[in-house]
C-alpha cells in the first residue's frame, strides 16, 4: 500500500522561479543560507531538496538517488519526470544523504566543466555543526558555514574536488526548507 | 499582463534548461555554457540572449531597468523592457537604484550596482578569441588549456603597432584568474567596474547560444603588460549637459560646421545629476 501522492508547487511557475533564484543566489554567494518553503514532500526527502529538484530536475536530467530516498522515488518520477540514473557518474543530479563518494560522479572535462554533476546533499542542519570558513567567487571576504552531518574529512575530500577545476562537483546543501550552496571555487577550511 | 503566454514569455522547460547553464556559469566564473538558444519574437541582435537570461531570473516582485548603450529611451531598450512589462507584468524603471534586475546592451550604469542586483549583458559574441581563432574546436580547447598567448600575442602587436593597445571596446578580461572573457561590447572605460562588483553578472549570447557568469566580488583584470598597463579610455571634456568628468561621454554632432557636443552615455546618470543642479556647459540650468 504506498500513501497518497502529495502535491509539488502550489503554483509551479513562480514558485520554482522564486526557488531558483535562491539557489541562484546560494551559488553566487556560497555559504548564504535561503528558506524555500511550501512543498511538503514524502518522507525521508526534505523541502529544501524537494524545491530543488522541482525547480532544475526533469526529463533531460537522470538523477541518482541513494537508496534512503527509496519511499519518494515515486514522488520525485511523477512531479519532475527524471529519468534514473542507475550509474552515479551518468547522473546530472544526485540526491544524497549526508555527502557521498564525489569520486564517482562526473566531474566534467576541463573542455566542458559545465557536464559535471551537481550533488543536493541532505543534512540534519545546515547551522550548530563545527564551523567551516569559505572563501572564493562570491565572497568580499570569507564567511562562516557550519553544517551537521558533513564527514569529519569533508575538508580534505572538498580540495581534491576543488583541486579539479575548472572540472569538479558543485553541492547543493539542504536541511529542512534551508539551502545553501558549495561551487567548486570555493576554498573550504576548519575555522 | 498579457493573457495567452506563461509568465515572462519562456516555456517552463526551456526556463529550467536557462536556470541549470546559469547555475554551472555561475560555478564556473567566465566559462562559456553552451545553451538551448530559443526563437524569440524578435531578431538575434536584438538581445534574444539577454532576453532569455532575463526571462529566466524575473519575478513578480523585480523592477527590471534596460538600457541600450547606457540609455533607457532607445529602441531596443523600450521594446524590451514593454516585452516584459507585457508578459511578465513586472515593474519597470529607468533609474538604477530602484532596478533589481538591469539588462544592458553595451554599458554598465555609471552608479556603483549592490549586493541585491543583477546585471544581464546582451552579448553578441562570447568567444574573446574569435579574432584569432575562427575554430569553435579549437578556442574550446584553447579554454580547457587556459593557453591565452595568442591574445596576448594581439596584444603585443598592437603595442609594437601603435604604441599602445588599441582595443577600445569588448576589451578582454581574466575572470577569477583562469578564464578569459569577452565583457561583451562594453566601452573598456567600463571594464574596472565589472572588478569585485558586489553585483552579481550574467551573460547571455543569443545566436551563438552561450551563457556565462561572474559571481559577485570576483577578480577581474583587463589583460595588459606591466609597461603597457591598462587605460580606461574617454573623451577629454566634462558632459555638456550636466558637467559630470567621471562618465564615460558620447560625442554627439550637432551641426555641418564641425560643432559638437558631449553628453553622458548613461541617461539616468545625466538626468540625476541635472535634476540635483549641475549644469554643464551646453546646459541650460
Amino acid at each position: 500500500m504506498t500513501a497518497p501522492l502529495t502535491a509539488g508547487f502550489a503554483d509551479p511557475v513562480l514558485d520554482s522561479q522564486r526557488c531558483f533564484r535562491s539557489v541562484l543566489d546560494g551559488m553566487a554567494r556560497p555559504g548564504r543560507i535561503h528558506t524555500v518553503s511550501g512543498v511538503i514532500p514524502p518522507a525521508p526527502l526534505c523541502s529544501a531538496a524537494a524545491a530543488v529538484l522541482l525547480t532544475l530536475a526533469d526529463h533531460e536530467t537522470p538523477l541518482w538517488a541513494h537508496a534512503d530516498f527509496a519511499p519518494a522515488r515515486g514522488w520525485i518520477a511523477f512531479h519532475c519526470g527524471v529519468p534514473d540514473a542507475a550509474d552515479p557518474a551518468r547522473a546530472v543530479f544526485a540526491l544524497s544523504m549526508g555527502l557521498p563518494d564525489l569520486a564517482g560522479f562526473n566531474p566534467g572535462t576541463h573542455e566542458a566543466p559545465e557536464t559535471s554533476a551537481t550533488v543536493i546533499v541532505q543534512l540534519p542542519s545546515l547551522t550548530g555543526g563545527a564551523p567551516l570558513r569559505l572563501r572564493g567567487p562570491g565572497l568580499r571576504d570569507s564567511v562562516l558555514l557550519a553544517p551537521i552531518g558533513l564527514p569529519a574529512d569533508f575538508v580534505i575530500v572538498w580540495r581534491r574536488n576543488r583541486g579539479l577545476f575548472p572540472a569538479g562537483i558543485d553541492l547543493i546543501l539542504c536541511a529542512g526548507e534551508e539551502l545553501a550552496a558549495l561551487p567548486r571555487t570555493v576554498a573550504i577550511e576548519e575555522a | 499582463m498579457t493573457e495567452g503566454y506563461n509568465f515572462a514569455y519562456l516555456d517552463e522547460q526551456t526556463k529550467r534548461m536557462i536556470r541549470r547553464a546559469l547555475l554551472k556559469a555561475v560555478a564556473i566564473p567566465g566559462h562559456q555554457v553552451p545553451f538551448g538558444s530559443r526563437e524569440m519574437p524578435l531578431p538575434y541582435g536584438w538581445g534574444t540572449g539577454g532576453i532569455q537570461v532575463t526571462a529566466s531570473v524575473l519575478g513578480p516582485d523585480d523592477v527590471l531597468k534596460v538600457i541600450d548603450q547606457g540609455a533607457d529611451d532607445t529602441t531596443n531598450a523600450v521594446s524590451i523592457r514593454r516585452f516584459f512589462a507585457k508578459t511578465a507584468g513586472v515593474a519597470t524603471t529607468t533609474h538604477t537604484a530602484e532596478a533589481t534586475v538591469i539588462q544592458t546592451r553595451h554599458r554598465i550604469p555609471e552608479k556603483a550596482l549592490r549586493d541585491d542586483q543583477i546585471i544581464v549583458y546582451q552579448v553578441p559574441q562570447p568567444e574573446p578569441l574569435f579574432r584569432l581563432e575562427s575554430s569553435r574546436v579549437e578556442t574550446r580547447r584553447m579554454h580547457g588549456l587556459a593557453d591565452y598567448g595568442l591574445m596576448h600575442v594581439k596584444l603585443y602587436e598592437d603595442v609594437a603597432r601603435f604604441g599602445q593597445i588599441s582595443i577600445a571596446y569588448d576589451y578582454p578580461v581574466m575572470v577569477n584568474g583562469r578564464y578569459l572573457m569577452s565583457p561583451s561590447p562594453i566601452p573598456a572605460f567600463d571594464n574596472p567596474k565589472m572588478d569585485r562588483m558586489p553585483a552579481l553578472q550574467l551573460f547571455g549570447a543569443g545566436r551563438e547560444k552561450r551563457i556565462y557568469a561572474i559571481p559577485p566580488w570576483t577578480d577581474v583584470r583587463s589583460l595588459d603588460f606591466d609597461d603597457h598597463p591598462f587605460r580606461a579610455i574617454n573623451a577629454l571634456e566634462p558632459c555638456g549637459l550636466c558637467g559630470a568628468t567621471d562618465a564615460y561621454l558620447d560625442e554627439v554632432v550637432t551641426d555641418d560646421k564641425g560643432g559638437r557636443l558631449f553628453v553622458c552615455s548613461d541617461t539616468d546618470h545625466c538626468a540625476e545629476r541635472r535634476d540635483a543642479g549641475h549644469v554643464g556647459k551646453d546646459g541650460v540650468p
